[in-house]
């Protein structure tokens, strides 16, 4: 039986005991050692674990390969059409089929996706959301891929690995999370980037008085206001325990959690006020307006910055040391990519894709279509990036831990049905967080011991 | 003036139009009993279970009244959603249905630019999700919107719970009114003229005829209204989900099942028990409404 | 009570003329204010949307949406290039003029049935129907999703040999959530029909589909035609069962060009809102082209007397 790593070890105990539970998986399991097979739908788990074994060709490969992507609008859409035409104009006799959906239906429809005619290939994101795909035995196995990837990082590899040891996502791009501010701003008032949590507040008053509204906020779609949780817990009380809890492991009433919420309450009074019908693009545009001082969010901050002068103005900071015992070394950089379907028609070519998708010259072509993320390939040429994208990339190159994004590292339905309104919850009252807290260990219960 | 001659058997009927009349009401009775009944039971069924939509069926594993007890104890957004549910059906009948239907009594007297008039009402209906968002965000949002920007306030129309839901239905009744117009308009324009003038004839001023005449004759049309405004306020789901996917605040139960069964999230059973609580409450309301449907044949 | 139709006609059209302002003439202007200031008050939300569709996306986010300028076309250029727009309209097309079509028929015969001949039974079925709309869909979801994978057709009707990404299955999934409603409407319409009418062809010996075709069907114009432009609005707005039961991008309907239009995180709102109004303007004709029957009415009479 393999050992899983301690990261696996965990995830894998993410697995609901009603799937682990039934005694023919069970039997399964130890039979075979292999966690992919815990999941439901057997059939396609024990063929993607026997198509696992072709291996990637080494010599041409031919026919259609289908990818389904959720690159919709006009630029992205463009960008992923490049980089498969570049693929089809390498291997000659290869076609690739793109079957573009919205990104919002995509991810709605995710899970009935995968178990009806899914593409061959199909764009998603690393952490816990691609885990669970792999338990469940929806997607393929490509460990024999990663075997012929160069370039990547360990965290990378890891970060593509599901509970079972085996590899099942190739990155492609990711992009951090931080403090965004303007630098003429900054430079105007002379402010200095905050360090520690007392530095922040300092810098909170000071702007204030100077009136501005110190961080930009805007949480009317519930996600955002997760990315100031976890850079909190993660200062708090660093990476492990992060995932951790979000693995669903630690109670919510443990003090610890109570001190990340003591923690926002200490500093919520520097957020815009009325966060709850704000959008981000509207509380980004009090950034740029200069209205705002700094924003909590992730670089795609940049698309609501008219590019040249405007996004060079734009930069960022870590999140502020809280806790000098934990430091600022674990940082949030969600990473996208592609995985395979557990059964694809053309094993051969999707495979030949994800390889190709992994190394600089596709992922190059897609960074075209958004500036504000980084490529994952490591030899990827950056002679073309602007001043944020050098930045972002010397930022999540010397982060000893990278976490994904709340709702990408625990299970969906917790994140979105227990979290945003509860988060919510706490914006509109800072006051009762054991009562809050309280009431999240009781669903995280319900929803993870079912 | 009501015939005495019994004419109105199925028993009267050659057989070919029994046969005719049978698959007139079989065939979409068929497709009904598919593609609602029976997902509606299989539904139900799966309200006892902890499914999370993946894999076979025979992986699913029954969990008895779980949801139910987990949806009445720890689920925080399940009684503010049925409170909201009740509310919306209230603003809907006391206001927004009435609004409707003097509308397309004011339409329906036939003024020079009737059309324009019927169109402006109408056309919240036509529009996308995608639009209507937009445009109440344009009137209600915090930092750019027109209200506050007219008014110099911060009042924060869709995040504070206090407010928002009210901010919601003025734009649901925006739209609700010109569906209930054109319904409305439909049955005015079956309404017998002659009845209208003997009543004028009779000195009856206007609003007497509406009432004593026009209204009573209605009466199908005024259930349909009512039926409607009921199932409209029951299932009510997409503008309050274009606004911020029916949070805070704006928690409706179909919202609540929508946010556990699709997407990702997939707890198929903690939605299925959801969907069924309100199939329940809206059994009830059609019982209620045979009841005294059958007593009047 | 009169079948001929031309008497009733004049008599309808010299009682419409000086009706307007009754007896009390002096408040004859207080009609078409008020119904103007209704209108305005109507239309002004969507105005606001229209003026802001036709402005520059960097303007407003700098100068909020309350500020005069930044007016360009480009949008508009803009949201048809890069929407693909034909391919997402024939589908609508494909997925809603049989759709609404259906509905209408089918409604029709059950309420022709549950309103011409009533048994209690007729009432249960009635139920039977109205319930159905009760449900919120999406309760639905995963059963119909299940049976249309398993359920195999020829390829002929759907090239993924399943009702799952078939045209077919969509359109059945919404007549069946469609028919209820418009079955309780079309009854009550057609429960407010005389039912003298009948009682003279029954004595010609006209057949059911006779009495169908050629009495109930004409009478129940106005309200066919009301319930033709609320399903054709609703079909072709309908988006949910199209991305569950398609699957696939490019059979998506025209509601998909606008999310196209939406970045992952970044939405231009005035590119989207010029593409809203592209997307809006089918429904629109329809409802110009069925409209004049709620204006006319009925050329006869239709009340119990």
């Amino acid at each position: 039986m393999t050992r899983p790593s301690s990261e696996a070890e965990y995830l894998a105990r993410m697995v609901p005991p009603s799937v682990r539970g039934v005694d023919r998986r069970t039997l399964l399991r130890g039979a075979l050692g292999v966690g992919a097979l815990i999941g439901a739908g057997g059939l396609a788990a024990c063929s993607s674990n026997s198509t696992g074994s072709t291996g990637v060709p080494t010599g041409a490969v031919t026919g259609t390969v289908t990818v389904g992507s959720n690159q919709s609008d006009a630029v992205p859409k463009a960008a992923v059409q490049s980089y498969m035409d570049a693929f089809a104009k390498a291997n000659p006799g290869t076609t690739v089929k793109i079957n573009t959906v919205d990104h919002n239906s995509f991810q709605e429809n995710i899970n009935n996706y995968l178990q009806g005619s899914p593409d061959d290939v199909f764009t998603w994101f690393a952490g816990y959301r691609m885990q669970f795909f792999a338990e469940k035995g929806l997607v393929g196995d490509i460990s024999d891929v990663w075997k012929n990837i160069t370039g990547m990082s360990d965290a990378l590899k890891k970060a593509s690995t599901a509970a079972d040891g085996k590899q099942y996502f190739v990155p492609i791009t990711n992009y951090p999370w931080a403090v965004f501010y303007r630098k003429s701003v900054f430079q105007e008032k002379g402010y200095e980037v905050p360090k520690t949590l007392d530095d922040l507040n300092a810098l909170g008053a000071q702007m204030k008085k100077d009136g501005l509204a110190p961080i930009a906020f805007g949480d009317k779609d519930g996600w955002p206001a997760m990315g100031t949780f976890d850079q909190i817990n993660l200062r708090v009380n660093g990476y492990d325990f992060h995932v951790s809890l979000m693995a669903g492991k630690e109670s919510w009433t443990d003090p610890k959690v109570k001190k990340v919420f003591d923690t926002w309450a200490g500093i919520l009074p520097l957020h815009q006020a009325d966060s709850l019908g704000r959008t981000w693009q509207e509380a980004a545009q009090s950034l740029q307006q200069k209205k705002s001082g700094m924003y909590v969010l992730g670089s795609f901050l940049a698309q609501q910055f008219s590019k040249g002068a405007e996004q060079d103005d734009l930069d960022f900071f870590t999140f502020p040391e809280i806790d000098s015992t934990i430091g600022t070394d674990a940082i949030e950089a969600p990473i996208d990519g592609y995985m395979m379907s557990a059964k694809p028609k053309n094993e051969g070519g999707a495979k030949k894709l994800l390889q190709y998708i992994s190394q600089p010259e596709a992922q190059l072509l897609a960074l075209k279509a958004d500036p504000s993320v980084i490529a994952t390939n490591q030899t990827a040429d950056t002679s073309g990036y602007t001043a944020l994208q050098k930045k972002s990339l010397e930022y999540v190159k010397s982060a000893k831990s990278i976490a994904q994004f709340m709702d990408r590292d625990t299970r969906p339905d917790f994140a979105s049905t227990v979290m945003i309104p509860a988060i919510q919850s706490f914006i509109k009252n800072p006051k009762d967080i054991d009562g809050l807290l309280t009431s999240i260990e009781a669903q995280k219960k319900s929803i993870f011991g079912s | 003036m009501a015939s005495k001659r019994k004419y109105r058997g199925i028993d009267q009927l050659s057989t070919r139009d029994k046969v005719v009349v049978s698959l007139m009401v079989i065939v979409p009775t068929l497709i009904v009993l598919w593609l609602v009944w029976l997902p509606a039971i299989g539904s139900v069924l799966l309200s006892f279970t902890n499914w999370d939509g993946i894999g076979p069926l025979s992986g699913i594993k029954s969990v008895g009244l779980q949801n139910y007890r987990d949806i009445a104890t720890i689920y925080p957004p399940f009684w503010p959603a049925i409170q909201h549910n009740l509310i919306w059906l209230a603003v809907m009948f006391l206001v927004a249905t009435p609004l409707g239907m003097l509308f397309a009594v004011l339409v329906d007297r036939g003024v020079a630019g009737t059309r324009f008039y019927q169109t402006s009402i109408y056309l919240p209906v036509v529009l996308s999700l995608a639009l209507i968002g937009f445009i109440w965000q344009l009137i209600y949002s915090r930092d750019q919107g027109l209200i506050n920007a007219i008014t110099g306030g911060t009042t924060d129309w869709y995040g504070d719970p206090n407010v928002n839901l009210w901010a919601a239905l003025v734009a649901a009744s925006w739209r609700h009114a010109g569906y209930i117009m054109l319904l409305y308009l439909a049955g005015l324009k079956g309404v017998d003229p002659s009845l209208r003038e003997a009543a004028r004839i009779d000195g009856a001023s206007e609003s007497q005829t509406f009432f004593k005449v026009v209204f009573p004759v209605m009466r199908p049309i005024n259930i349909i209204v009512l039926v409607v405004t009921f199932i409209e306020s029951l299932r009510a789901f997409d503008l309050v989900w274009v606004i911020n996917k029916g949070r805070n605040g704006l928690e409706l139960i179909s919202t609540l099942v929508t946010q556990n069964v699709v997407g990702e999230a997939s707890r198929i059973g903690f939605g299925s028990a959801l969907a069924t609580i309100m199939l329940l409450i809206s059994s009830v309301l059609v019982f209620i409404y045979l009841r005294i449907a059958m007593k009047e044949e | 009570m009169s079948l001929a139709a031309d008497p009733v006609q004049e008599r309808s059209e010299a009682l419409l003329k000086p009706h307007e302002g009754g007896p009390q003439s002096g408040r004859r202007w207080l009609l078409p204010v008020m119904l103007a200031l209704i209108s305005l008050i109507w239309l002004f939300p969507l105005l606001l949307a229209l003026v802001n569709s036709f402005r520059d996306y960097a303007f407003t986010a700098k100068n909020g949406y309350v500020s005069w300028g930044g007016f360009t076309l480009d949008n508009y250029t803009n949201a048809w290039q890069q929407a693909d727009f034909g391919l997402h309209f024939t589908n609508s097309a494909i997925i809603t003029i049989p759709a609404v079509i259906l509905t209408l028929f089918l409604s029709c015969c059950v309420a022709f049935v549950v309103a011409r001949f009533s048994y209690r039974f007729n009432l249960a079925l009635l139920g039977f129907f109205l319930a159905a709309n009760l449900l919120p869909p999406q309760a639905l979801l995963i059963p119909v999703y299940r049976m249309f994978r398993a359920i195999e057709v020829p390829l002929w009707i759907s090239d993924s040999g399943t009702l799952l990404n078939s045209f077919v299955g969509l359109i059945l999934v919404n007549m069946a959530f469609q028919i209820g409603f418009c079955a309780f409407v079309l009854s009550n319409y057609m429960k407010a029909l005389p039912k003298e009418l009948y009682e003279s062809a029954v004595i010609d010996g006209a057949s059911v589909t006779r009495q169908f075709f050629q009495i109930t069907l004409p009478l129940c114009r106005p309200a066919l035609a009301a319930l033709a432009v609320l399903q054709t609005t609703w079909i072709y707005n309908e988006f949910f069962w199209a991305t569950v039961l398609l699957q696939q991008g490019d059979k998506f309907p025209v509601t998909s060009s606008l999310n196209n239009l939406r970045g992952q995180f970044f939405t231009d709102n005035n590119l989207v809102a010029a593409g809203s109004m592209i997307v809006a303007i089918p429904t629109l004709v329809i409802f110009f082209v069925l409209q004049r029957h709620f204006v006319a009415g009925l050329t006869l009479g239709a009340t119990k007397g």
